[in-house]
């Protein structure tokens, strides 16, 4: 088990199984397909992510250096908010983008969904985390990795 | 953050709950990147992103609602992207009914609202809302609010101009503001590059394969471009000009890049040359070698990766007026050489209405649809965001159209062989 401490963009706790993401998280490209037709699962759509492809995002802690791409990436998001598809939390090892923080600000003040967003964890918490491992997050931005 | 008091009294309800909700929305925007002010939006236009009207995204429109009736609108006219349907793009009966049954059927609803909200003209729906003839062009060390990846990352290389990566919704809501956070892009510090690309290949680059390699290194950070006034000189002419779109259009969406500068011919880099370059900036050397392992490690996701392509896009970004002069007539020659009359697969060209009406004032225009060209003012992006056409060959020249959907990259070249019906050059 291992601790990181990063800085709080949206404030919340939960506890999630790890998704994580080694390159950049293109926002649209994972998001597209499946808040277009339904998918229950919300399945990454980014075919240039080999990390994440086609796995689950609903509800997972999505663990990634930054978001990438299309300046749709925050409405993308925000969407995914208002309709409950989100992850549990987003864990940025690198600062946030203005993208992600767009639509994790958007989420926040219009939607009443909850999405707790904490960055700067550090190279060393991308290093350490693994898909499939259970995340812990509390109010103050620590992040449990177990 | 620090607020002016009219700021303030904004962000405490004075003019009603919803554009307190907007100051909430800038003021935690800022704060996620340690803005101390807000500074004001100083162009002439605006730009959004959001062109569409998607039933995916009916919260987005739902929240638009919300913005008119409380009687916010922008502050200045502003121009959007590129709208998602042409009949004249060829498109089966299922695609159809997927198109307009399924997918934008919001769409009306949408166009209805932007001109509540003060979209500028019924013909300023493209991404290219710099190019003359439409005239949203910012001035040098204008601020803002604009959102687009591929008309932020030209305003502020090519134009000077000063914006953030914003993301659509965010943009509106600065120029409902008539006020931005000041922080990233807006700053000089932040407009410094933190990457040194030397450009050393033997042959002119593609721009956007040279685009993608770039944004896929640097991500979000600012590259300082050495080399490639080689090849583009040191005038931002035309050919220049349309090199760079299609160039920074690549880094946005195959990274997240913002603002590059170009020795010896971007404003900035002209006026300060290498002292924008930060102290123990990392390198990255580029030559034809890497280029082709970058375009040989693209994934093809097409169910059979040998299959005949069904569909070509070209003119994502749009093309300018220039470009399509230009492939008009390397069109024509190559259908010569071929002996063919018309282009061998569907081709769609895509450009901006005004410059699509410049066009067609022009013998270009008919010597274009002589070859079979459908020349149209879609996003093709919108157009293949859909599962139908994951199961159709489509090949584009275009790095942002292959990073979002299945299409399959080519280098222009490679496109025009395939299009005029030649032996695809490796």
């Amino acid at each position: 088990m291992r601790q990181f401490k990063g800085r709080v963009i949206v404030p919340g706790e939960c506890e999630a199984e790890a998704l994580v993401s080694r390159c950049g998280f293109n926002t649209l490209a994972s998001y597209q397909m499946a808040l277009q037709f339904g998918d229950k699962e919300v399945k990454c759509g980014d075919q240039n992510n080999p990390d994440i492809y086609k796995k689950p995002m609903l509800g997972k802690a999505l663990c990634l250096p930054q978001t990438i791409g299309s300046t749709t990436g925050g409405m993308v998001l925000f969407t995914a908010c208002a309709q409950h598809k989100q992850p549990a939390c987003m864990l940025f090892s690198m600062p946030i983008d203005s993208l992600a923080a767009s639509g994790a600000i958007l989420g926040d003040v219009w939607t009443d969904s909850v999405m707790p967003v904490i960055d700067n964890l550090g190279e060393d918490f991308l290093n350490y985390v693994r898909t499939g491992m259970k995340i812990k997050i509390s109010q103050d931005g620590t992040v449990t990795v177990d | 953050m620090l607020l002016t008091a009219q700021q303030q009294a904004l962000l405490d309800g004075e003019k009603g709950e919803v554009m307190a909700k907007v100051m909430k929305t800038l003021v935690m925007y800022g704060e996620a990147f340690g803005a101390q002010r807000m500074v004001p939006v100083t162009s002439a236009m605006g730009h959004t992103v959001i062109s569409f009207g998607l039933k995916a995204m009916k919260p987005v429109y739902d929240l638009y609602d919300e913005l008119i009736d409380a009687g916010l609108c922008s502050k200045q006219k502003f121009s959007a992207d590129p709208k998602p349907l042409d009949k004249n793009v060829p498109s089966n009966f299922l695609e159809n009914l997927v198109f307009n049954k399924f997918m934008y059927t919001e769409q009306e609803r949408y166009e209805q609202q932007l001109k509540k909200l003060g979209i500028h003209d019924d013909d300023d729906y493209t991404c290219t809302c710099y190019v003359d003839q439409l005239g949203n062009k910012p001035e040098k060390g204008d601020v803002l609010s604009w959102a687009e990846s591929s008309a932020v990352v030209y305003a502020n290389s090519v134009l000077g101009a000063r914006c953030n990566r914003n993301s659509g919704m965010i943009e509106l809501m600065g120029s409902i503001a008539g006020f931005v956070p000041e922080f990233g892009l807006l700053t000089d510090e932040g407009r410094k590059a933190s990457w040194i690309i030397e450009v050393k290949c033997e042959h002119k680059p593609e721009a956007q394969l040279l685009g993608s390699a770039i944004g896929m290194k640097v991500m979000e950070e600012v590259p300082y471009i050495k080399g490639l006034d080689k090849w583009l000189g040191t005038e931002l002419d035309d050919d220049a000009c349309a090199y760079l779109k299609d160039f920074g259009a690549a880094t946005a969406s195959n990274g997240a890049v913002g603002l590059y500068h170009v020795e010896n011919l971007t404003p900035e880099a002209k006026e300060l040359g290498e002292k924008l370059i930060k102290e123990g900036a990392q390198v990255y050397v580029i030559d034809d070698a890497e280029l082709k392992r970058v375009q040989d490690n693209y994934p093809c996701i097409w169910k059979n990766p040998d299959a005949k392509p069904k569909l070509c896009f070209v003119g994502c970004p749009h093309m300018t007026l220039k470009q399509l002069q230009d492939w008009t007539v390397n069109v024509e020659n190559g259908l010569k050489e071929t002996g063919l009359k018309k282009v061998a697969i569907p081709t769609v060209f895509t450009s901006s209405p005004p410059v699509i009406k410049e066009f067609n004032k022009t013998d270009y225009s008919r010597r274009l649809k002589d070859c079979g060209v459908v020349l149209s003012y879609i996003c093709p992006l919108m157009y293949m965001n859909n599962p139908i056409c994951k199961s159709k060959p489509v090949i584009t020249s275009s790095n942002k159209l292959r990073t979002y959907t299945s299409a399959k990259y080519y280098r222009e070249e490679q496109i025009l062989d395939i299009i005029t019906g030649k032996e695809v050059r490796k």
